[in-house]
């Protein structure tokens, strides 16, 4: 191959760094769409000098599948299905912000306890996330062991959305106006279980992995990403806020009622790989403290709007955005006022625009960086390519 | 206290062979005992040694991750290893376009060939070795160092690009390391005086403390915790697994093996393994000599066991303590990996052999 490009003096495409004169050789590999550390079907084509990472060019695609035409043919209220599959991991989150397109669209307001539970559910779905994150990314490392603790606390999670709802990952649980039914008895001690053994089991996970030398020799000063590249590209999400931006939908922009908890937006200082870790390890803790907020002032009362008997969309655009646990996920909805369906859903992916900063990431640095900083962006295929 | 180990002591097997197969034949008992060495030397770790440990590295590695690991096959998935080298032997090799064949299919042998050469002058018992050259230390270090041509040829003639980057990092790493085990068994050699194993074990007859990790004051600990690190590395054993480094490599160095040439290095790893524990026993904790503690009584119920026993034990003890490094650390990159060498480790082993030489020319530890 390396014959075969400098004899048509031409790079095989999405490649921009001009080929150098001299004696080096480079090669390219492929890592993808069949490897063990890119997290699904994502191919990354790596062009190496040695093993110092010149250019990173991910391809996508492997797993689209239509999803956004697909709920085009379907009616808003089933639409929400669909926003399961983009990120998986976050699926009550992306179940929101669909719900707030279609509650602002039609006009439908969410009852108090309806909110609560959004609130609780949500932020608890972010905890998940970042654990799922937190054993991928230390497995990435190599520190295997990490994984089954990280999925351990995660199970108490899990626990309390398959009493809620009876699913364990795709949950399509909230409608406009609510959720699709109120929460168990059991929701509030189980949501306390949860937090504590998060609690409990984040202390074991930072004495076994965040505070080891290796692990720390690993991530600090590698794939550093400034606070004005990371806004240029896009970024959204612990990536920025770990480059030192303090963006947070829930807090610019707040939906539901995020703006009655007291909370903390976490961010890095750098822009390395350590510190979109350590916003992470922060979020989870600040997300606790917003579950433990709402519990203790959880209300009662109707927990869904009035049933309605049209979902018939009226001629207009509308956008919802939501802070999940990736990034600000946004849905454009727009509706033709002749029928139920969208004419159009459009969803701003956080984990599409964050793994473009993966080449700036990468970088300069060496091969095992770029499995790093692809665990350091956290992306969920099925999300970027939909 | 010494007099309580009895060196005299045969094997059973090759009294068995000189005084009743062959009582008047001398040549003939020595060329039947030979060939039964290399044998059991051979048949031992590959159908007893390494199926047990691939099994507890998957037990250990399972009960630190919080799961069970292998259940279904004999109590606690005891005979599951022998059901995958089953499956393994049966699997086609099949070979990539663009391959250098014959290096390809010679290469698996030569890391298990290098083992093997090494495993014969290992001591498991005072009289249980198969050969005890006087240049014991020395033809260690030269045998034990063939095993990285394998993985070198093996991955340069798979035409793979993740596999010519193992090799690259096969090279620069066990190359690196090579050079802090030589030091530190240099320096074992030096303080016994002996650079035959056997010699070497006898060297530490006494208590616990006559042990070379503990007889030695500083340089001993020193020297034993250094050895043990640098031999991880060597192995290439987690974390230092950076040749086939799952994450980044997939496979490394054996990403186009399948069926017997994948289980070849696969045995290589397990019976290297065990070598270097063996050494570490060997050169630190006394051999087959029994872990004495200077109280009589105690001391004569310890010193009944075997030798062998002892050996074994301390070996798996120490194979323990690998798999207790593998599965707690995430792996550094490589780059930090030969500065941790070059620029620390390698350092640290010549002031501990420059310290131990101190003190042997002071005569501060007898040998």
């Amino acid at each position: 191959m390396t014959e075969t490009f400098r004899q048509k003096g031409t790079l095989p495409p999405g490649f921009l760094v001009p080929v150098r004169d001299g004696e080096t050789d480079e090669f390219f590999v492929n890592l993808g769409p069949q490897h063990p550390a890119t997290h699904g079907a994502l191919r990354l084509v790596v062009r190496l000098d040695g093993e110092t990472v010149r250019e990173v060019v991910p391809h996508m695609g492997y797993i689209h599948r239509g999803i956004e035409y697909q709920a085009e043919r379907c009616s808003a209220l089933q639409s929400i299905l669909f926003s399961d599959r983009f990120d998986y991991l976050t699926a009550h989150m992306n179940n929101h912000c669909v719900c707030m397109a279609i509650e602002r669209a039609l006009g439908i307001g969410v009852p108090e306890r309806g909110e609560y539970v959004r609130v609780i559910v949500d932020e608890l779905t972010r905890v998940s996330s970042h654990l799922i994150f937190l054993g991928s990314f230390g497995t990435d490392l190599g520190g295997t062991t990490c994984f089954l603790y990280a999925f351990k606390m995660r199970e108490a999670i899990t626990q309390v959305f398959d009493e809620l709802c009876g699913a364990r990952l795709t949950m399509n649980f909230y409608r406009p106006g609510g959720s699709s039914a109120d929460v168990p008895e059991s929701f509030e001690g189980s949501v306390r279980n949860a937090v504590k053994t998060v609690r409990e089991g984040m202390k074991e996970w930072n004495d076994f992995l965040t505070g080891n030398v290796i692990f720390q020799e690993r991530t600090r000063g590698v794939g550093i990403l400034s606070a004005e590249r990371a806004i240029a590209l896009g970024c959204s999400g612990p990536v920025l806020r770990g480059s030192g931006v303090e963006f947070d939908v829930r807090r610019k922009n707040p939906y539901g009622i995020y703006d009655r908890f007291d909370f903390d937006v976490p961010v890095g200082s750098v822009g390395d790989v350590w510190d979109r870790y350590m916003v992470r390890v922060e979020e989870i803790e600040q997300s606790l403290r917003i579950v433990e907020q709402a519990l203790a002032s959880f209300p009662a009362g109707p927990w869904r709007s009035k049933e309605r008997v049209s979902w018939r969309l009226p001629e207009g655009s509308w956008y919802a955005e939501a802070e999940t646990a990736k990034g600000t996920l946004g849905v454009f909805l727009e509706g033709t006022g002749k029928s139920d369906r969208p004419w159009r859903i459009k969803v701003r992916s956080p984990s599409f625009s964050n793994l473009m900063a993966l080449d700036e990431m990468c970088r300069g640095g060496k091969v095992a960086d770029v499995v790093a900083c692809l665990g350091s962006i956290d992306p969920v295929i099925p999300e970027v390519d939909r | 206290m010494n007099a309580l180990i009895d060196l005299s002591a045969n094997n059973a097997v090759g009294d068995f062979v000189r005084d009743v197969l062959f009582p008047n034949s001398p040549a003939l008992a020595w060329a039947a005992n030979g060939l039964l060495g290399v044998a059991a030397l051979l048949l031992f770790p590959v159908f007893l040694g390494a199926p047990f440990l691939i099994w507890m590295e998957r037990k250990v590695c399972a009960h630190m991750q919080a799961r069970l690991g292998p259940m279904r096959h004999g109590p606690h998935g005891a005979v599951q290893t022998i059901a995958d080298v089953v499956k393994l032997v049966f699997k086609e090799i099949a070979p990539p376009g663009g391959v250098d064949r014959l290096v390809y299919l010679l290469a698996p042998g030569i890391p298990l060939t290098a083992s093997f050469l090494v495993l014969a002058v290992v001591p498991w018992g005072a009289n249980l070795q198969v050969a005890d050259p006087e240049q014991g230390v020395f033809y260690v270090v030269a045998v034990g160092a063939l095993g990285l041509l394998g993985f070198l040829v093996g991955a340069w003639a798979s035409n793979n690009k993740f596999a010519l980057l193992g090799a690259m990092r096969a090279g620069a790493q066990m190359l690196s390391y090579e050079i802090s085990l030589s030091v530190l068994l240099l320096l074992v050699m030096l303080l016994s005086g002996e650079s035959s194993l056997r010699e070497i074990v006898l060297s530490q007859r006494g208590t616990v403390l006559d042990w070379w990790v503990f007889k030695a004051p500083v340089v001993g600990p020193l020297a034993f915790v250094l050895y043990l690190v640098s031999s991880t590395a060597e192995l290439n054993r987690g974390p230092f697994d950076l040749i086939e480094a799952e994450q980044e490599l997939t496979a490394g160095y054996q990403t186009e093996y399948s069926g017997m040439g994948f289980s070849m290095f696969y045995l290589a790893e397990y019976v290297n393994m065990t070598i270097q524990a063996a050494l570490v026993s060997t050169f630190f904790l006394g051999g087959f000599l029994p872990p004495l503690v200077g109280i009589a009584p105690v001391d004569a119920a310890l010193a009944a066991v075997p030798g062998v026993v002892w050996m074994v034990a301390k070996t798996l003890a120490i194979v323990f303590v690998y798999m207790w490094f593998r599965w707690s650390f995430p792996r550094p990159r490589v780059d930090q990996l030969l500065a941790l060498e070059w620029k620390t480790l390698l350092p640290a082993n010549l002031a501990v052999f420059a310290l131990g030489m101190l003190a042997l020319a002071m005569g501060w530890i007898l040998p």
